[in-house]
């Protein structure tokens, strides 16, 4: 049973990982880590004029599941607005890597979500502490000068 | 020769019911003693009988049964106590093991140190080693200072003699490591600690379950132990302390049964090893335990420490000649306890864990509650096969099988 979760969706992105690199000015991005088994995550996203998902880009290091679904989760969240991106969830995750996981495996699968959403809730930090600090009627021009608008 | 090892040890399997379960069709190859060993009928039965005719709460009833415990429970003490060497059975404190001994040093020993004062580690310690002591110097500002490790996982002695000074009151260190297998000096560090009015406190969680332990011989002040390393029971382990420094500490926890006399306003102490001993204390798991060392005297401790070491000699040699591995810990299976630890630049330890778990081999995967050792060595975590008076060079060979899988799947 448990040779199934080796199956070769998994290999194939284990050994030839979608979007690995790096993004020198990505709009964000977040960094992770699993403790218990030393997988780490970093991940990095710029987004589009309309808010949505255009580049994704991570680097990271630790077993086969763990960067496998990071790898499978780059591919799916291109072109998905950050609504979409803050609802997915654990079950969402569970049908993009198919194979069935155990308890402690899912948290190596998970962790490449734990990574997008602590940059995203950073990223919405950040944008209403910029909005809290610019005086009324400036809105649109912070926004407009964020490199992200363009 | 060679015969009788192995009928030994095919009848030493026979005990332990859980070795006969099968995964996936094929018989379990149990290779996580490290962190916790598999339970013989003896001890199972022992607290079964106990539970089905004798219990009762100890030393308080005057009715049979309460004296029935409390026979039983101070039978297993006195086993215990004999069994790693103590002078008297007064010396050894029932707790629930390593962690708790260890932490109830961390307060009653280490509470009564002054602010620069010095707690003196290694950098291979199990966190039960570590974080008592950091949380030691936030309450009382002691100073943590750790002996290094060089490459193949042995102290580094000459650095002992330049962290110790006068203001050094206590050497903690483990007498095994739970992640390189080195078996460490613990005599010498505990000449060291005298030397310099110190004490010496051993971590004896991973050496008792695996050789011959003599407590006077070794030289040290304190000495740790879990009971569900070395087949007894979980839950329940000991400290032991020397007398003279035992009488002049106080008590870590409060309550019944480590008292002599109670008033509002203050108590008076009940005498060792009651005083650090409050509150009922896991009767069943002592009788256990005490069932446990009767177990082990049967086989033999210098047998289980041959047999051991026969095991990581074999494991060591195929494991070095194999491509790609790299095992942690001394190279000399003599100074190389039961624990492997190795790394395969192929795969993760998760992922090796995984494989093994499908052809029914049980290892441990991940940093073993020592992280900082694992960094000392630059990985992450590692894959660790711990072998114990069970296990055969069968269950190596099922192992070494699996990493061959590991290598087609992912190399």
């Amino acid at each position: 049973m448990t040779l199934d979760m080796y199956q070769e969706n998994i290999l194939d992105h284990h050994r030839n990982p979608r979007n690995k690199g790096h993004i020198d000015h990505p709009d964000f991005a977040a960094k992770e880590r699993n403790p218990l088994c030393g997988d780490e995550i970093e991940v990095f996203v710029t987004l589009d004029a309309e808010k949505k998902v255009s580049e994704v880009k991570f680097e990271g290091q630790g077993c086969a599941i763990s960067q496998a679904a990071i790898s499978m989760l780059t591919d799916e969240l291109k072109g998905k607005t950050l609504d979409e991106v803050e609802r997915m969830t654990a079950e969402d995750i569970k049908e993009m890597v198919v194979v069935p996981l155990s308890p402690v495996r899912l948290k190596c699968a998970l962790l490449s979500l734990m990574t997008v959403h602590k940059g995203l809730a950073h990223y919405k930090m950040n944008l209403l502490t910029e909005r809290a600090a610019a005086p009324e009627g400036a809105e649109a021009h912070a926004h407009a000068a964020h490199p992200s608008s363009k | 020769m060679a015969t009788t090892t192995l009928s030994k040890v095919e009848q030493i399997r026979a005990d332990f019911p859980t070795l006969k379960r099968t995964f996936h069709g094929k018989p379990v190859v149990f290779l996580d003693s490290g962190a916790s060993s598999m339970k013989p009928f003896a001890v199972i039965q022992a607290e079964a009988d106990f539970y089905t005719n004798n219990y009762a709460n100890v030393h308080r009833g005057i009715y049979q049964l309460s004296e029935e415990a409390t026979d039983k429970f101070e039978a297993a003490r006195d086993a215990l106590a004999k069994f790693i060497g103590a002078r008297h059975s007064k010396e050894l404190i029932f707790t629930r093991g390593t962690t708790e001994s260890l932490n109830t040093l961390a307060y009653s020993l280490g509470d009564q140190l002054s602010p620069g004062d010095e707690v003196i580690s290694t950098v291979m310690e199990h966190h039960s080693n570590i974080v008592p002591w950091q949380l030691l110097g936030q309450r009382r500002r002691t100073v943590l200072k750790h002996i290094g490790v060089d490459d193949e996982g042995f102290l580094k002695m000459d650095e002992l003699d330049k962290l110790v000074t006068d203001r050094t009151k206590i050497i903690t260190v483990t007498h095994v490591s739970n992640v390189l297998g080195t078996i460490n000096p613990v005599k010498e560090i505990a000449k060291v600690a005298h030397d310099h009015g110190a004490v010496c406190i051993v971590d004896g969680a991973q050496s008792t379950p695996h050789m011959p332990v003599d407590v006077k011989a070794l030289g040290c002040d304190f000495f740790a132990f879990s009971g569900h390393k070395m087949c007894g029971p979980t839950g329940i382990g000991g400290l032991w302390g020397r007398e003279e420094l035992l009488e002049k500490m106080p008590p870590f926890l409060g309550g019944g049964d480590m008292i002599r006399e109670v008033h509002l306003q203050e108590s008076k102490w009940n005498v060792l090893p009651y005083k650090f001993e409050a509150g009922t204390p896991n009767i069943a798991g002592a009788i256990g335990l005490g069932a446990a060392v009767h177990y082990l005297n049967g086989v033999g401790m210098e047998w289980v420490a041959h047999h051991d070491e026969e095991l990581v000699a074999y494991g060591l040699k195929r494991l070095s000649e194999m491509k790609g591995a790299r095992v942690l810990g001394p190279k000399d299976p003599k100074k190389h306890a039961g624990v492997l630890s190795f790394w395969l630049d192929f795969a993760h330890p998760h992922d090796i864990a995984q494989i093994m778990d499908n052809e029914a081999v049980c290892v441990r995967a991940g940093h073993h509650c020592a992280m900082p050792v694992n960094e000392r060595f630059g990985v992450p975590a590692t894959t660790r096969a711990s072998v114990y008076l069970y296990n055969n060079k069968d269950d190596i060979d099922r192992m070494l099988a699996a990493i061959e899988q590991v290598r087609r799947l992912f190399a």
